[in-house]
């Protein structure tokens, strides 16, 4: 390993006593202005929202209502079952992404010709707006007129078309191939570029030692990818948790509470029964969750010496 | 016989992911050429039977669609150049600058990635409307900004933390100043990271929506993602224009992605520093 400390013990030096956190400061200020500026204070509304019985029309009539709304959550059926969808959709679109995605990246990153314009157009579902996305998908799986049912029964896989969407054990998966689909670029992208940071000489020495691709893959290429798997994988997962709009347009949370994720519940809530109280209250539940999740992951990075101190 | 397999190894695992990847945008295309009448048909076809090109002459002629492109250019470009900024700057300081709460400091970051859009919009709509800036780009811009900030920052910062710092040193030590060891050492070898976070904040501002819903009412402002979506009415989906749309907002960013991806190359720091 290098040694930071050396490196730091002299950027003290250099800059001297009080001049350590001039300069930090100034090349923090931008980002922490638009953080603070743009995303503190709604959050702050938000957790005041979570206490209060909030009506839109009247707002001077709001009450406080204290923790009612996180006791009424605790029995809530439906919030069980939105927490459960949410995991199956978390895991389900997460893991097969990533797998995509690294597959996509390590091809990619092979010398062949024409491959500016394929990994220019490997971006295309990445590229493509949520609502057509959606809507492509809803359509390639419609039970009268779909492409992928069409298919299936070509392939004699199928005897019949399946209404994929509209019934309950196959909503939300067709929900998921959805976003599988549009979210394997990012993954691509990202693990190619963490593929460049990979010196050379590293494959050549593994290779010179007489490894087959399968272990290269396994104790050279994987390892020095970790902390970039990490990174994407942890903010794929917390943005993936919160991401409505295919399930909102493709089955909007149905048939019954089949695809109803808490995002979704949340923004149901607040915007279609009005009771932003509510609403506020389930969105923050899920932080919670989410921030959880997150505090794991960061120890697993900390284990793999990827965090900066 | 030997290149014969070696050409199969690479291009049957590549055709197989690149279909999977462009055959729904294929179908897509497809669809945009059908004539209506086409659309929908006892049996799935495959290619229309008379091939029409009236969807896209139709998007251009009776919809402001080359306007909401715009819109979309010139907020994806602005909040490139912003988040970018502040990104790189910060990352800079998480790498290279010791402080006093740099761990809860990156912590703070990527927690603000917790909060669901649909959480935030409604605050930010009221604070835009008191800044005056509803329905103009600097609303979009600084909200998409904000939301890309985190996400390129731990990026930079990783990649930053890749390069060796005895460059930096060897640079300060040939007489650079920290920007210059910054702009002619650091930025160049890291390359491949400003590619991806610059292609990450291109996209997402190109196709997000919430926010553009909201902060947008204005005609005149909308961005592509709210544009295609008036195509979808409450009972009737202008398949025409949808798809033929479709079709042509990819197509930007797969222009701007084949002129990015020439920085992911590997080995720039091979050699820099002998062990």
């Amino acid at each position: 390993m290098r040694s930071p400390g050396r490196f730091s013990a002299e950027a003290k030096g250099r800059h001297g006593r009080g001049g350590t956190w001039v300069l930090p400061l100034f090349l923090l200020s931008p980002a922490l202005a638009l953080l603070l500026g743009v995303v503190a204070y709604p959050i702050c509304r938000a957790v005041w929202l979570s206490f209060h019985h909030f009506e839109i029309l009247r707002p001077d009539l709001s009450q406080f209502v204290g923790l009612d709304h996180y006791r009424d959550l605790l029995t809530d059926p439906v919030l069980r079952i939105a927490l459960a969808n949410s995991g199956l959709w978390v895991a389900g679109v997460v893991c097969f992404q990533f797998l995509g995605g690294l597959i996509g990246a390590l091809i990619l990153n092979q010398r062949f010709p024409g491959r500016a314009a394929i990994r220019g157009l490997a971006l295309i579902p990445w590229a493509t707006p949520s609502v057509l996305v959606a809507l492509m998908w809803t359509w390639m799986l419609d039970g009268n007129y779909g492409l992928v049912n069409d298919l299936l029964v070509k392939a004699k896989i199928l005897s019949r078309f399946q209404p994929w969407l509209a019934q309950p054990w196959s909503a939300l998966p067709g929900v998921i191939l959805a976003d599988v689909w549009q979210g394997v670029p990012f993954f691509a992208v990202m693990l190619l570029a963490a593929l460049q940071a990979i010196p050379e000489d590293l494959f050549e020495a593994a290779r010179i030692d007489g490894a087959s691709p399968g272990r290269v893959l396994r104790h050279v290429t994987l390892p020095l990818l970790l902390p970039t798997i990490l990174l994407t994988v942890m903010l794929r997962v917390i943005w993936t948790a919160n991401y409505m709009d295919l399930i909102m347009i493709m089955t909007g949370g149905g048939p019954g509470y089949s695809s109803l994720t808490v995002p979704l519940y949340a923004y149901y809530t607040a915007y279609k029964r009005l009771d932003f109280g509510s609403g506020a209250t389930i969105a923050i539940v899920q932080v919670l969750v989410l921030a959880a999740v997150m505090v794991f992951y960061l120890r697993q990075l900390r284990k793999n010496e990827v965090m900066v101190q | 016989m030997r290149r014969l397999v070696a050409a199969g190894k690479l291009w049957i695992p590549l055709g197989a992911w690149l279909s999977f990847v462009l055959a729904p945008y294929g179908w897509m295309f497809i669809t945009s050429i059908k004539p209506p009448t086409e659309l929908y048909t006892k049996t799935v076809q495959y290619w229309p039977h008379h091939p029409a090109f009236e969807g896209y002459r139709l998007l251009m002629q009776t919809t402001p669609f080359l306007g909401y492109m715009r819109n979309s250019g010139v907020v994806a470009l602005s909040t490139c150049a912003v988040a970018l900024c502040a990104a790189t700057a910060a990352a800079y300081c998480f790498s290279r600058i010791p402080f006093k709460g740099k761990g809860i400091l990156l912590f703070g970051f990527l927690l603000t990635q917790l909060f669901p859009s649909v959480l935030l919009v409604l605050p930010l709509f009221l604070i835009m409307r008191s800044l005056g800036i509803l329905n103009t780009p600097p609303a979009l811009i600084l909200a998409h900004s904000t939301f890309a900030v985190p996400f390129s920052t731990w990026l930079l910062t990783g990649f930053f933390n890749a390069i060796p710092r005895e460059l930096d040193e060897a640079a300060t030590i040939d007489g650079c100043t920290r920007l210059q060891a910054f702009r002619y050492v650091l930025l160049p070898l890291s390359a491949p990271g400003v590619a991806a976070a610059v292609t990450y904040i291109f996209i997402y501002s190109w196709n997000e929506f919430l926010y553009a819903l909201t902060f947008t009412a204005d005609l005149r402002a909308r961005t592509l993602p709210v544009g295609l979506q008036t195509f979808m009415g409450e009972y009737i989906i202008r398949w025409d224009l949808l798809t033929a749309g479709g079709v042509i907002t990819a197509l930007p960013i797969v222009i701007f992605f084949m002129l990015v991806q020439r920085h992911l190359i590997a080995g720039l720091t091979a050699g820099a520093v002998k062990g």
